[in-house]
Order: structure tokens, then sequence, then C-alpha cells
């Protein structure tokens, strides 16, 4: 092995990389905050909404969740411009994400759902709420109490997924890393570097929501959600 | 239709074509999935073990694939085996490797989980009979893990045969990069 690894040009560059880094995060948070309103209207069409509504939501989280994200991009980006809709690639790569990531998390949210005791819901009903009040005050917060774990997993899988949409040159961390790899002849060093970098940002991400758990479910406070500390 | 008047039109030869290409789609999930699952079943018993480095080496392994992107992943593979050997490649060896090594953390992972789903009790009644240490494990527990396991095995298996559709990222001809 002769070859001599120089990582010094990659810090000469960490600036360019560092933004890249920079949009991946804006997208992931961006993605999940759509991804995530969408899952709960469909989550709640899906589980109290009409019929064919259940059919069509059970229709397209299974689109979504047994077809390659890549191949979605590409249907956004290539294919949607053959019928007039076109969009620039970074909104693209936001709408794909959003759309893949509130197919998973509706599915998600759906079983955080099923899981709340059906006499709470019975409860309700004979309070006289409706079934958005219903929803609302007695399942949201239990509901996804209980799926956030499966949720907080899920936005990981979402930032680390995020590195495909290069192949749309949306300019984040990936995108950044092959255009400088390929200027400099440093392919192993950058990607080398990059990876590191999600991987900070993965373990950062889990470390954050593992806060966010504590803050807004453990400290909760007592009785008023009908659990104790 | 005339409705993109600068493509081809799809017919029977594309989609051939393209039927063609699912077979490497299907090689490479199956490839990933059989080295990934050797892999896996190795993890999985070193992340149970009661040698602390051996459990913390599979933890560490495990928790760099999980917190990386399997693109990058593909790359560095790629990369790597270039720099290693000194020669450019074809992505194939990098591809699988890379694949295999993924599906290798994230099997191991879930296996883990389905060994220690297991009671205690039923390692110390397979050590009072008594079994040795690795026949408790391979008589009494693995079959148990193994009822446990098909669910989540199954779906991971799903992930891996979507994923495979990245590897035409590194110029890798399979059933996205053919369509």
């Amino acid at each position: 092995m002769k070859y001599v690894f120089q990582f010094g040009i990659v810090w000469d560059h960490l600036p360019q990389l560092l933004a890249g880094a920079w949009l991946t995060i804006r997208l992931s948070l961006g993605a999940f905050a759509l991804g995530f309103v969408i899952a709960m209207l469909l989550a709640f069409l899906r589980t109290a909404g009409p019929r064919p509504f259940r059919a069509g939501i059970g229709a397209y989280v299974e689109f979504i969740r047994n077809t390659p994200f890549l191949v979605q991009l590409f249907i956004i980006y290539f294919s949607l411009p053959a019928i007039g809709i076109r969009f620039e690639a970074t909104t693209a790569a936001l709408l794909g994400m959003s759309l893949n990531f509130s197919g998973y998390a509706t599915e998600i949210v759906r079983s955080g759902i099923e899981a709340v005791p059906r006499s709470q819901i019975e409860a309700g009903y004979s309070l006289g709420f409706t079934r958005l009040q219903i929803f609302r005050h007695i399942i949201v917060f239990p509901a996804l109490r209980t799926v956030y774990p499966a949720l907080a997993s899920q936005f990981v899988l979402l930032m680390l997924g995020s590195s495909i949409v290069a192949a749309i040159s949306a300019e984040e961390l990936t995108a950044i890393t092959n255009t400088l790899q390929s200027t400099t002849f440093r392919a192993f060093e950058f990607y080398f570097v990059a990876t590191g970098l999600y991987l900070l940002m993965a373990v950062g991400a889990r470390l954050l929501l593992h806060a966010i758990y504590w803050a807004v479910f453990e400290r909760a406070r007592p009785g008023e959600w009908g659990w104790s500390r | 239709m005339g409705l993109v008047t600068m493509s081809r039109d799809f017919e029977w030869p594309e989609f051939l074509f393209l039927l063609g290409a699912l077979r490497w789609t299907v090689v490479l999930s199956l490839i990933a999935f059989v080295g990934g699952g050797l892999g896996g079943l190795v993890l999985a018993i070193a992340r149970t073990s009661s040698h602390a480095i051996l459990r913390w080496l599979a933890a560490t392994y495990i928790g760099v694939m999980q917190g990386t992107p399997v693109l990058m992943q593909l790359f560095l593979a790629y990369y790597g085996l270039a720099v290693l050997t000194g020669i450019r490649i074809d992505p194939w060896p990098a591809v699988t490797l890379a694949f295999t090594m993924y599906a290798a953390a994230f099997l191991g992972e879930i296996w883990r989980g389905a060994i220690q789903a297991i009671p205690r009790q039923q390692w110390e009644a397979a050590a009072a009979i008594p079994l040795a240490p690795t026949a408790q494990l391979r008589h009494v527990i693995l079959p148990q893990a193994f009822r446990i396991a098909i669910p989540p095995t199954v779906g991971f298996l799903v992930q891996l045969i979507k994923g495979t559709s990245i590897a035409s990222i590194i110029g890798f001809v399979e059933l996205t990069r053919a369509g």
C-alpha cells in the first residue's frame, strides 16, 4: 500500500463541508416538521376518517414504505416535469424527504393511537366529545409518548437518508463532498471526514432527542395527563 | 401519447430491459443478506457475550454503521478498496462489501434484541441440564430467538432490497440505474 493520506486538504475545505452539513440539518428539520404535520393528519384520518380515506391513506403508506427513496426522488425531480410540475433541486429534495418521512411516521403514529386503551376513547364519547376533540384531548399526547422512540430513530434515518438527495444535485453534505473530491482527487479522505460529520450529527441528534423526551414527557406536570411521575 | 416528445416510448423491449436489471437487485440483495446474516450472527453473539471487550467492539461497530449513511459507506468501500489495492476497481466488489457490512450491523442489532428477549431462566435451565455455554446458545436460546427475530428480519430485508437502489449512484447497474 503506497497511498499517502492527505487530510490537510480536507481541513482547507472544511467550511464548505460544514455549509453542506448545515443544509443537511436544515433539510432534515424541515422534512421532519412538514412530514410530521402530514403524518398527524393522515394518522387521524386513517383511524377516525371516512372509509375511502382510510383505504387511500393505507395505499399511500404502503407505496412510500415499499419503494426506494431514490426512486421517489427521481419521480419528483425527473418524472413530474413531464406533466408540467417542476421543482428546484433543493425544493424537490425537501418535498421527497417530507413525503418519505410522512409515510413512515403515519404508520408509527397510527400504532401509537391504537395503543391508547379503548376505554379512554369511550370515556371521551360518553362526555360528548367529537372525534376531533377525542383525538386532540385524549389520544395525541399518550400516543406520541408511546411512539416517541420510534419517531426519534426514524428522524435519524431521515437525516442519514438525506445523503441520497445528492443524486438530484441538492447541495447538501454528500453533494459538496462529491464535488470537492472530484476537484481535489482526494476521494477517500473527503468521504472519510464527511462520514465522520454524519456520525457526529447522528449522535448529536440522538442526544438532543433524548433531552427533548425528558423535557416534554418525563418532566410532565403530575396528574395533568393522567400519569404519575 | 405525445406527452413527452423528447424521450422514446416505453414498450416491451424497455420493460424487458428493466426486468433484466432486476436480476442484479436480487443478486446484490441476496449476497448482502446471506453475508450480512453470517456477520450479524457473530455480532449478535458478541453483543450478548460475557466478555466486555467483545460487547464493546460489537456495539461500536453497530453504532458507527447505524450512525452513518449507506451512501457514505458505499463511497468509503469503493475508494477504500481502491486505496488499499492501488488500482481502480469496478464497483461490484465494493458494493457487495459495503452492503454486507451494512446488513451485518442491522441484523446483529435485531438479533441481539431477539436473544435478549429470551428469559434468563432458559439460560439457567440449560446450564442446569448441564449444557456447555455454546450448546446452551445453539440448542436452547437460538431456536427460540429465531422465531422472535423473523418479523423484524423480514422488515429489514425489505429495507435492504430498497437500499440496493443506492448502488446506482456509484455506477453499479441495477434496476434503478437501468431505469
